[in-house]
């Protein structure tokens, strides 16, 4: 996305915000194509591992009093379920794998980009939008599966006054339309945004070396910064998973009983 | 001292695109501040609704993100 170290020459930050989100090879330093390794796939990997190895091998032992491993990934199961049956309604929980590997693949992502070095996955739009898209396309054929043209009826806001009808139908057109738009780029903008800020910061902090007097303050609250917006993105993480998966169920709603 | 006015003025929308926040914080702080007033009137029903307030947040906070978009479009894509 950025380019690289753009500010160096000219005395600015040693390393650009941005750099941290630009999508690299992993073996030697040729050009990115359809089927080339990169520091996307390895975390996306490494993410799939992590979650493989919580649900498979952290429940193996099907304890009845579970170890802590196991508790966690029940936890995990009992909190996407109920979300699911709250917002969509029972006959939703046919949906509840694919919202409950939504989910889980989004937290494990945020999370893991928390790690030092680490790369973001959902930080970019590209892998956001195709979750969203999914999700959008799943909800609309559903929406057509169950009603037929009926699902119209979602546009159609049948407790307003007759007259506003018409207005209110084309503005939720146009917000069912951007409900892919807004799902995905609320989880990229979130992730990305949060560790720019924290890359900000990292570029204060080294200010110790060359400053003096007042300006060797820098140093102690730019990592004071950096510590309590790291806080807050663990945070951001859990939430903004939370967030995408429960806009899935609402959607999902939307699609199964789309009367208002 | 490079680049064009085109440039310029696609660095000048994207921070003015920055205003946005303002507009996603007062929205965000509308809602939280309205479920924290309400949860204190009712405690027994918020647990209920913390979902409803995570939406609220969310769709809020769309808005900003919106112009988030704009500010990158116009830094990257102009």
């Amino acid at each position: 996305m950025a380019t690289e170290a753009q500010g160096a020459g000219d005395g600015g930050l040693v390393f650009h915000p941005m750099d941290q989100f630009m999508v690299k090879p992993l073996f030697g330093a040729g050009e990115v194509g359809f089927f080339t390794l990169t520091n996307v796939t390895l975390w996306m990997a490494l993410t799939v591992a992590a979650i493989f190895a919580l649900l498979v091998l952290g429940t193996a032992g099907r304890a009845t009093i579970p170890s802590r491993t196991q508790s966690i990934a029940e936890l995990a199961y009992d909190f996407v379920r109920k979300m699911v049956e709250d917002v969509a309604g029972k006959d939703g929980l046919v949906f509840f794998p694919y919202i409950m590997t939504l989910f889980l693949f989004i937290l494990f992502a945020n999370v893991l980009g928390l790690l030092p070095m680490a790369f973001t996955t959902t930080s970019h739009i590209a892998v956001t939008a195709v979750l969203a898209m999914m999700v959008f396309l799943t909800v609309t054929i559903v929406g057509f599966v169950r009603h037929g043209a009926g699902f119209l009826s979602l546009f159609w806001v049948s407790s307003a006054p007759l007259p506003l009808r018409p207005v209110l139908a084309l503005i939720e057109v146009i917000s069912y339309f951007v409900r892919p738009v807004s799902h995905s780029i609320r989880l990229a903008g979130n992730m990305m945004a949060g560790h720019a800020v924290v890359k900000v910061f990292a570029a204060f902090a080294p200010m110790i070396i060359i400053s003096t007097g007042i300006g060797l303050l820098v140093t102690p609250l730019s990592i004071l910064a950096i510590a309590t917006i790291y806080a807050l993105e663990l945070l951001v993480a859990f939430i903004q998973a939370y967030v995408f998966t429960i806009l899935t169920c609402v959607y999902l709603k939307d699609a199964l009983h789309p009367h208002h | 001292m490079e680049g064009d006015i085109v440039q310029m003025g696609a660095y000048i929308g994207a921070g003015l695109a920055c205003m946005g926040m303002g507009g996603a914080a007062v929205g965000v702080g509308n809602v939280a501040g309205n479920f924290l007033a309400g949860a204190l009137r009712n405690p027994s029903a918020a647990g209920g609704q913390t979902a409803t307030l995570f939406i609220g947040i969310a769709f809020a906070e769309a808005l900003g993100i919106f112009s988030f978009l704009v500010a990158l479009l116009l830094m990257f894509a102009v």
